[in-house]
């Protein structure tokens, strides 16, 4: 399984197969299962970096900690407090890093494509974690990874992406992984927000979110995204509650079984309320979880090990 | 005097509806007539069978950079760039740093062409004052200086005002404004086309109507004023439909098209490669048939490269924080063949119009230029239109690398230039003084 995996590089679910998604999500079910408190050597004499110029929690910390317990050392280098300040260029900062004795570059950037061009410029195996609005494969992998646990397939379900599409990597990606894997998936969320030239990928758009609740499987709610936006997307944060919150009322309209991800970090009481985030449906602490299985089964894929 | 001879090659000269195999007799630096003057000893002979003869090209739309970013190009490294690339005149734009809003920054510009000794560079005066779009230039200096046409490209003029006053004033001096048309406030923070492209890169676009909305304005100011307008770098269907409805209607408005925009779409940017980030932007392939259909019908009468030269360092930054621009001098041959000619999508004496007589016109420097008629200035261009070659930036004359074509095996390229008479380029080799 391991042995069919041939990239070098993860910039992005659209280029991927169905195949290697599986391979993937396969890699990540043994991940799983392993003792959280054990490390292995399997990685041990590769570096892994990571290369944040955007804020993150989640996402940083895992990749660090996936790393770690593979067995590899890690360096952490985030733009605030760096020689970004001073002027030094991207593709710069970048070498310099990988001067250092790096396999694996982990970077996130506000710059769509910024992975691509790392990875016509270094030696390293990029994996992209986070490229502005454009993709975010990690997560894409890992809400897709959670639903297969839940419901022991992703083909034929109706995922609902909820939110600010337009802007939103998380969508993007999850797009591309759901379609190629028979999900139906519906976007959902203000008309300036979510345009009408997504039909064009497949998906079903629609605005009102009571509509499509009751057909929906799946709800991925997509953060609000404050320092995405111009002015003029839309009126107000109560205004998009009222429209798009998950609030337990919506809950009780919704299918029975319904699984409710979000990506972090979460605005409480506007795209959900703590009663749902913290409910029986929820699954958004496990979807962090499942990022650590996921990101130790591509570093392992990647490494080739 | 020099008698010089260009003999036997395929003289394709518009101005006069001539194509047609026959000798090119140059005395001096004008053009003394064509045929085949058994009466006359040339005192130098081109041989060019085989070859297209015509009036040199001129490229209206080019920036220098000088004065100001000399890391990107200079009048000496983008004139010979021009020679290279079989261009004897290029109009330059006046966003450089600083400005040519003023006569002696449009002398300093024609001097230092002069002092390079290739291409002429006829200046293009901005529309206002350090190209801030509040006050009118010093028009009447910069036309005393040299400058031939007005614009203050690079931006639009947003106050209509100032575009209504600079097509009455021009008017003074038969001279045309040309126009960047685009709305800045919907175009603010885009790097590439608005469609499903850009959708799915996760990249903000800049909307067709952003252009539209201005071209609109634009005619409706020239209509209402009789001045002359051409639109610059025109990029989607719409605004193609607005020019030809425009000239049903007489107003005085000529359109361009950039060679990029005959034949590239947004599709090119899903590998966020910054040699085809431009503005305006690459478009969908419904904008480039209209583009095309544009050229052929007579809508747009001019080819441009809108060559703009960036360093290399500028280009390998993360894609949105790229500066817009390609360079194309030396490639408006070569694309022009593959892209039209190949395609028959223009003859030849279609594609020499749109680069010689037409751009002259709009110029106002068609008295001594743009054609091959007895007593014009001799500034000829010979192609050889069956030449293959490879594109190769690393031996570009010009000082940037920012190419779209680099690597592709391509068919067209001058094999001699004369500027005033003299030759610049022999066998595909610059003539240093």
């Amino acid at each position: 399984m391991i042995a069919d995996w041939t990239r070098k590089h993860l910039l992005g679910l659209e280029e991927l197969s169905a195949r290697e998604i599986g391979i993937i999500l396969d890699a990540a079910d043994d991940m799983a299962k392993l003792d959280p408190n054990a490390t292995s050597t399997e990685l041990k004499g590769r570096t892994v970096a990571n290369l944040f110029f955007e804020p993150s929690t989640r996402t940083r910390n895992s990749f660090g900690l996936a790393a770690r317990r593979l067995g590899a050392a890690t360096l952490d280098f985030t733009s605030s407090g760096s020689s970004v300040s001073k002027g030094e260029a991207f593709i710069d900062t970048a070498k310099n890093i990988e001067a250092m004795g790096v396999d694996v570059m982990v970077v996130r950037h506000t710059s769509p494509g910024s992975p691509h061009l790392l990875a016509k410029h270094l030696r390293a195996s990029v994996i992209n974690a986070g490229d502005g609005p454009h993709e975010h494969p990690t997560q894409g992998l890992l809400d897709i990874f959670t639903i297969r646990r839940h419901k022991g397939r992703v083909e034929g379900l109706t995922v609902g992406l909820i939110g600010d599409i337009l802007h939103s990597r998380v969508a993007r990606s999850n797009i591309h992984g759901l379609i190629k894997l028979g999900a139906k998936v519906i976007v959902c969320g203000p008309s300036t927000l979510v345009p009408r030239e997504l039909k064009l990928w497949g998906v079903e758009v629609a605005y009102d979110f009571d509509d499509i609740l009751p057909h929906c499987d799946v709800i991925n709610l997509l953060r609000i995204q404050f320092e995405r936006q111009r002015t003029g997307l839309f009126p107000s944060i109560r205004e998009y509650a009222f429209l798009f919150g998950m609030t337990g009322e919506r809950m009780r309209r919704a299918r029975p079984d319904l699984l409710i991800l979000a990506p972090g970090p979460i605005n409480r009481g506007v795209e959900v309320t703590p009663e749902v985030a913290d409910g029986i449906h929820s699954a958004i602490l496990e979807q962090v979880a499942n990022g650590l299985a996921i990101r130790m089964a591509l570093l392992k894929l990647l490494c080739g090990v | 005097m020099t008698l010089l001879r260009i003999t036997n090659g395929r003289i394709i000269d518009p101005a006069q509806n001539i194509d047609r195999t026959d000798d090119l007799w140059i005395q001096g630096d004008l053009v003394l007539g064509i045929g085949s003057r058994p009466d006359l000893t040339a005192s130098q002979t081109l041989n060019a069978t085989g070859k297209i003869v015509c009036p040199g090209l001129i490229d209206m739309h080019v920036h220098l950079r000088e004065p100001g970013r000399e890391e990107d190009e200079t009048i000496l490294t983008g004139t010979r760039a021009a020679i290279a690339g079989g261009i004897t005149s290029v109009a330059c734009m006046p966003n450089t740093e600083p400005p040519i809003d003023s006569q002696a920054d449009a002398e300093f510009m024609r001097m230092q062409a002069t002092r390079a000794g290739f291409a002429n560079v006829f200046p293009i005066g901005t529309i206002s004052k350090n190209r801030e779009g509040k006050e009118l230039a010093e028009i009447g200096g910069l036309v005393a200086g040299g400058a031939v046409a007005f614009t203050d490209d690079g931006s639009p003029v947003v106050s209509s005002e100032i575009m209504r006053r600079a097509l009455e004033y021009t008017q003074m001096f038969d001279k045309a404004v040309l126009s960047h048309c685009e709305d800045l406030e919907l175009t603010r923070g885009g790097v590439m086309h608005e469609g499903f492209e850009s959708l799915k890169l996760g990249l903000r676009g800049m909307p067709a109507a952003a252009e539209e909305i201005m071209v609109f304005r634009d005619i409706a100011l020239a209509e209402m004023t009789g001045g002359r307008l051409h639109i610059l770098h025109v990029s989607t269907a719409g605004s193609v439909e607005l020019i030809r409805s425009a000239k049903q209607r007489g107003v005085r408005v000529t359109g361009e098209a950039c060679t990029h925009h005959c034949c590239l779409t947004d599709a090119s940017l899903r590998t966020y490669d910054s040699n085809y980030k431009m503005s305006p932007p690459l478009r969908t392939p419904k904008d480039v048939d209209a583009v095309l259909e544009g050229l052929r019908n007579g809508t747009l009468e001019v080819i441009a490269t809108d060559h703009a030269p960036h360093s290399r360092e500028k280009k390998t930054r993360e894609f949105d924080q790229t500066p817009n621009g390609i360079i194309g001098l030396e490639t408006l041959l070569p694309v022009c063949v593959v892209e039209l000619i190949e395609k028959k999508r223009l003859s030849w004496p279609q594609l020499i119009e749109k680069l010689t007589i037409n751009p002259a016109k709009v110029l106002s420097i068609d008295r001594q230029r743009g054609s091959l008629h007895t007593g014009k200035i001799a500034d000829v261009t010979i192609i050889d239109p069956q030449a293959e070659w490879k594109i190769d930036v690393e031996q570009f004359q010009s000082k940037s690398r920012n190419c779209p074509w680099h690597g592709q095996t391509v068919r067209g390229r001058a094999s001699a230039v004369l500027v005033g008479g003299i030759v610049k380029l022999n066998d595909g080799q610059l003539i240093n003084a």
